[in-house]
């Protein structure tokens, strides 16, 4: 199948929903995004490829199975409740730190953040796994 | 605060992930595997002592107040069902080691049996419905894809029919909890038992109180909700379904039970008797549909579907007696099914199939499977001094002392028709010859094919696969056996979480923090 | 506006059991998700629908302005909506691994083939 157009959109489509994907990201805690929404932006990018070059190709830029993905987005997830869990405090309480920086001002970072960006990967695993099924007819490993 | 009420949840998810990333070591995805449920086992102990000792504990997530946050909530009744869990989680993980086949655990056996733990301890700890809703899905979807492992033809058809009625569940459990957040501002039980006891008109609540029951009937596989169980339930390997007969279907009893005694009691001149009505039916039907089945793993799934019933039965009637009685039997059919379909995994493993004609011999073969089944099995029935004879006791005392003949006399009959169809297994498969001739030792499935490439592949037994086959055996008949004997203590321990949930002034307290 | 949305969830349900009545597999699955499309539309009315602020508490205010929105149906909305996404999606696999596994998407007959 020589989709030129999906091919060509590919090509520049694709980093923009990566980075796209990153900014919702990170404004997720006072705007609308989050880890889920960018989650989903960057599959559908990666998703994007596969249709126009094949998943094998998706595969490759992936570097890695997307069920590592998974878990390796659970673990950050999960750890973000350890420093709450140091503390005494109730798992999962939230914290932030305010280091200043030069020229750019206080920077926020902070647990919820840290769990958001586990929720990141955890997504984009979870769905290359569901989309590279879809694609590989008969790939028999999966299912 | 306390930790100890989320560990049973966070130690499956850690169990999940570290398999899941060494997916590529089967090896070490056993020692994993098998650790963490005996850490998960001892947390659960751990929990309940805490519990029986200390009184309800309460963890708020993420230090939000309720009814605001989501609290997690362990009175005695979780703290029960969060040790079956991990029972039955440690005897099926060790026995997965052996029975699953490579593929299978190649794709992500172990993570999702983590998954589906962790789901399931969730639904048990959690003190808000709509959490609820989300620990029943982390559950259903764990369930889903450990259902079509393999890719096996059979497993589809079973499969669809399974997921389907669930998202209906599902979406009938949403648009209940819609209702209920529009009648009341709340989803926190707690919140939920306090506002709703001051509540002067019930017509909306009994609405939504309706729709959780056919949810959660659904999930427990009440009658008229059965059917898609013994469709779906056979299809997979034993370990699977032993999985699923001990856990998933025990949650929905645990969610009708709990929201059905301190939330939805408003009314109880309506739902008793339609609670009463709807176990005996379940108990009749299923059972009748098991007596039918000539095919191991399907006739069990009809027992599923039957012993639901009584525990359904102690909703009704609904005294302390009663909920205490339901309680143990939940506790008790969980493990007597999931000890029941280790041994047929294993018979089919032996012989390549479970059809009751062709079996036989297998008393002669292995003495100690057949002793091991029929332990379990006439626990099952409710014959002393085995766990389920205490538990279908108490329920019939509760009826009787609450004057319900009719459910006691269709309880005792079904008592007798469920010792029927196990004598049947038990006279076609264990006692009788083998017809035509004795088979050769280790039947070996067919070879992968290019239509079929994933015929279940096991490894031969050796010494050790057969130590993983029968150790968990031995534990969950040795569990059913103690339960009996030790019947008084535990029912003391079952009177006291059925104490709290018809007095739920003390779980209001502990979770709202306030004197309502 | 109430009644509306009432008949709109309404109609959106009766149309998702009309297609799950249907044999076909695909048509399955696109009537499970008109039916969730309706609880959350439930889900969003039992909130109380109204023209509010958000519920934020403004910079220098120390309470919020009234009225203000319900922000709690649409946390569970979109939690519903996450959760069936990926049902759905695992769904859509399983449908397709099934069809190509027995050559039809029909479920009775997908039944009748394997026994």
């Amino acid at each position: 199948m020589s989709a030129v157009i999906l091919r060509i959109a590919t090509k520049y489509l694709s980093p923009v929903l990566l980075i796209v994907s990153l900014v919702l990201l990170l404004r997720g805690h006072n705007d609308p995004g989050g880890g889920f929404i960018g989650g989903l932006l960057a599959a559908s990018g990666l998703a994007l490829q596969a249709l126009a070059y094949g998943s094998a190709r998706a595969r490759r830029l992936l570097r890695y199975d997307p069920r590592t993905f998974i878990g390796g987005g659970l673990l950050l997830a999960l750890s973000s409740g350890i420093p709450a869990l140091l503390s005494g405090e109730p798992w999962l309480k939230g914290y932030w730190w305010k280091p200043e920086l030069p020229l750019l001002g206080a920077l926020p970072l902070g647990t919820p953040l840290w769990f958001d960006i586990g929720i990141y990967f955890t997504v984009i695993g979870f769905t290359l796994t569901i989309v590279f099924a879809l694609a590989e007819h008969d790939e028999r490993e999966e299912y | 605060m306390n930790v100890l009420v989320v560990l049973p949840i966070l130690i499956p998810l850690v169990s999940a992930v570290a398999t899941l990333l060494l997916r590529s070591s089967v090896r070490a995805q056993n020692v994993i595997g098998m650790t963490g449920s005996a850490l998960l086992l001892a947390a659960s102990i751990w929990l309940l002592t805490a519990v029986h000792d200390g009184g309800i504990l309460v963890q708020q997530l993420g230090g939000w107040k309720a009814p605001f946050g989501i609290s997690f909530v362990a009175d005695t009744f979780s703290a029960l069902m969060v040790l079956l869990t991990g029972v039955t989680g440690l005897a099926i993980a060790i026995y997965s080691a052996a029975a699953v086949d490579e593929p299978r655990r190649r794709f992500g056996y172990f993570p999702l049996l983590h998954i589906l733990l962790m789901g399931v301890n969730g639904a048990f700890l959690t003190g808000d419905m709509f959490n609820l809703y989300v620990w029943f899905e982390v559950m259903l979807i764990a369930s889903f894809v450990l259902l079509v492992l393999g890719g096996e033809r059979v497993q589809f058809a079973g499969a669809v029919k399974y997921v389907t009625v669930n998202l209906l569940a599902s979406m009938l459990f949403l648009i209940g909890a819609g209702v209920l957040y529009g009648k009341t501002g709340t989803l926190n039980f707690a919140d939920l038992a306090f506002k709703l006891s001051q509540t002067a008109n019930p017509e909306l609540v009994n609405t939504s109180a309706m729709l959780f029951l056919v949810a959660f009937g659904i999930k427990a596989a009440i009658f008229p909700f059965f059917f898609w169980l013994p469709d779906s339930y056979p299809v997979p390997p034993a370990a699977i379904t032993a999985l699923f007969a001990g856990l998933l279907t025990k949650v929905g009893v645990y969610a009708l039970l709990r929201t059905f005694s301190i939330i939805f009691v408003h009314d109880t001149g309506f739902t008793q008797p339609l609670f009463l009505v709807l176990a005996g039916v379940t108990m009749v039907v299923g059972v009748l549909g098991a007596v039918a089945q000539s095919e191991m793993k399907r006739l069990l799934s009809f027992h599923i579907v039957s012993q639901i019933g009584y525990a359904l039965m102690g909703l009704g009637i609904f005294t302390q007696l009663a909920l205490s009685g339901a309680i143990y039997f939940t506790l008790h059919v969980a493990i007597a099914k999931a000890a029941l379909f280790l041994v047929v995994g294993y018979v089919a493993r032996k012989r390549g199939h479970t059809a009751l004609k062709q079996l036989g011999g297998l008393l002669r073969e292995s003495p100690v499977l057949a002793v091991l089944f029929l332990l379990a099995a006439l626990s099952l029935a409710g014959l002393p001094p085995f766990s389920g004879f205490f538990a279908k006791f108490t329920l019939v005392r509760a009826g009787l002392e609450s004057a319900d003949y009719v459910i006691v006399a269709v309880a005792l009959a079904v008592s007798m028709l469920t010792l029927f169809s196990m004598t049947k297994i038990w006279g076609e498969a264990f006692w009788k010859e083998t017809p035509g001739g004795v088979p050769s030792a280790d039947i070996l499935p067919p070879a992968p094919t290019v239509e079929n490439p994933l015929v279940t592949v096991y490894p031969t037994l050796t010494k050790a696969s057969m130590a993983l086959y029968f150790i968990p055996m031995f534990l969950l008949v040795a569990v059913t056996v103690i339960m009996g004997l030790a019947a008084e203590p535990i029912l003391q321990m079952t009177g006291q979480a059925a104490d709290q949930l018809l007095n739920p002034t003390l779980y209001i307290e502990s979770v709202l923090g306030v004197q309502p | 506006m109430h009644l509306l949305i009432a008949i709109l969830s309404g109609v959106l349900f009766a149309a998702g059991v009309w297609l799950i009545l249907r044999r076909s597999l695909a048509r399955l699955v696109l009537g499970l998700i008109l039916i969730s499309h309706s609880a959350s539309l439930v889900i969003f009315t039992s909130g109380g629908l109204q023209h509010a602020e958000p519920p934020l508490v403004e910079k220098g205010a120390t309470a919020l302005q009234t009225p203000f929105a319900d922000p709690l149906p649409q946390a569970l909305i979109l939690t519903a909506i996450v959760i069936s996404f990926g049902l759905f999606a695992f769904f859509l696999v399983l449908i397709k691994r099934a069809h190509q596994e027995t050559g039809t998407d029909d479920i009775d007959a997908m039944s009748e083939v394997e026994s």
